[in-house]
């Protein structure tokens, strides 16, 4: 298996294989101690990782930063353009052929759809793709399968509903795609004007998947495994009424929650405006700070495995 | 008694079947220009037996290249390409869409890398020929719209 992972870029997660993926999961799983810190790990030592960030994250930098420093590696990078040559007129290329030199892995951020497989293009060594515009992100797709497995025990089989904005949310194009690979029933929830585009149902339903579309959390909430909530984004709505009724018709509260089942866990890429109460935090449902925490191991994983340090 | 239009050519290119409307397009892709020295004729909106309609461009003294070739499969995917030598079709076959497209295409995302001034040449994959999709192999965006981001 370290055959077919040294080396390798990660820019969408339709270049991995499910076996690939199941892989990935699994090296994750023993992860878990490292990234919690309980045990010490020099799997990277002397490993530098490059990590260009063209735009603001939070939890996708700083968990790749902890992914290769639990691991004993070294983080070199920036964190917003303007510092950098970029601001003076470099193009990615340049970056990327500059970088490559002084590094052993390219982690990049930024803003234009299709910039990670430019950038594995002039590259030597690996590119993760930490998001691209409305692109991929596959990492985000990886942590999420983790979370769910570890939390339902199994991938296949699950009911998910993937709710919020279905349209233009990157995650849950790449992560609907994902689940269908792996057997599970998809159940898509947001008004008609934020529904997921055809052409990744088309996708879906090529993988001999049967999705059911609905409007009403309502109707849906009883018969779920995993409540996925996505967040509505304000920018896209010209009209800012327009955008109050639709962000408020699927907020997570405990009132809704009283129909569910006991065992349905609730994830969220975070961050999080006003689709789930804080009151669910406290409830078993909420899952979503395990979720970001995932990132840690399920990078970690990644990392040593693209870099030829786990098999 | 048939009435000919236009006359036969003695060396050059005759494009015929392009589909109908498609014609300047094909002059833009060739590169017909207002200083151009051969003759070029232009027939748009012929009736087709095949068709209905069609368009067909004649240029004299002057073949095409493979990417030219490419260009006009992907906006006319019908058209046919008769080479003529001294008066005779010394080549006649019908356009091909080739399987990757690699330079000849603008993305149609304009958020996609390929189109913020980096040193890169797109390339698509075409995914169905009839009618024809391409996939940017950069920000994986579909598109059928390919005259227009035909360059």
């Amino acid at each position: 298996m370290s055959t077919t992972f040294r080396g390798m870029d990660v820019v969408s997660i339709r270049d991995f294989s499910t076996e690939q993926i199941e892989h990935v999961l699994k090296i994750a799983e023993k992860m878990v101690p490292a990234a919690k810190g309980e045990e010490r790990s020099v799997l990277l030592e002397g490993h530098v990782l490059g990590s260009l960030f063209y735009e603001p994250s939070t939890r996708t930098r700083l968990s790749f930063d902890a992914a290769m420093t639990r691991l004993g590696g070294r983080v070199l990078g920036f964190d917003q353009p303007s510092g950098a040559s970029v601001a003076k007129g470099e193009t990615l290329a340049d970056t990327i052929r500059m970088v490559d030199a002084y590094c052993d892995v390219i982690v990049l951020r930024h803003p234009h759809e299709g910039a990670a497989r430019m950038a594995a293009h002039f590259a030597s060594r690996p590119v993760v793709n930490a998001g691209d515009g409305a692109g991929q992100h596959p990492t985000q797709t990886m942590l999420d399968l983790f979370t769910i497995r570890k939390e339902k025990k199994k991938l296949e089989g699950n009911h998910v509903a993937l709710v919020g904005d279905l349209k233009y949310g990157r995650t849950v194009h790449s992560l609907s795609e994902a689940l269908a690979m792996f057997g599970a029933q998809l159940t898509f929830v947001a008004p008609p004007s934020l529904q997921i585009p055809k052409e990744h149902l088309k996708q879906i339903e090529s993988m001999g998947q049967k999705p059911k579309m609905s409007s009403s959390l309502e109707d849906v909430i009883k018969d779920i495994d995993v409540l996925y909530v996505t967040r509505i984004q304000k920018e896209r709505f010209p009209d800012p009424a327009e955008y109050k009724k639709v962000a408020g018709m699927y907020r997570i509260d405990l009132p809704l929650l009283k129909d569910a089942r006991k065992d349905m866990i609730i994830m969220h890429p975070l961050p999080r405006v006003g689709e789930i109460d804080p009151e669910v935090d406290g409830t078993p449902h909420a899952k979503y700070f395990e979720q970001a925490f995932n990132g840690v191991p399920v990078r970690m994983a990644l990392l040593s495995l693209i870099l030829g340090a786990s098999r | 008694m048939k009435e000919f239009k236009v006359t036969p050519i003695r060396n050059g290119t005759v494009i015929d079947h392009i589909t109908v409307g498609m014609a300047l397009k094909v002059l833009k892709i060739v590169g017909v220009k207002e200083d151009t020295n051969s003759t070029v004729s232009v027939l748009i909106h012929v009736p087709s037996k095949k068709a209905g309609w069609k368009d067909i461009v004649k240029i004299e003294d002057r073949e095409l290249d493979p990417k030219e070739l490419d260009k006009i499969a992907l906006i006319s995917p019908n058209a046919t390409i008769n080479i003529i030598r001294d008066y005779n079709v010394a080549e006649k076959f019908v356009v091909e869409v080739p399987n990757v497209i690699r330079g000849i295409m603008r993305c149609s995302n304009p958020g996609c890398i390929t189109n913020q001034n980096e040193p890169v040449e797109t390339e698509f994959v075409v995914e169905s020929k009839k009618p024809i999709t391409l996939r940017c192999v950069y920000c994986d965006r579909t598109t059928t719209q390919v005259a227009e981001n035909v360059q």
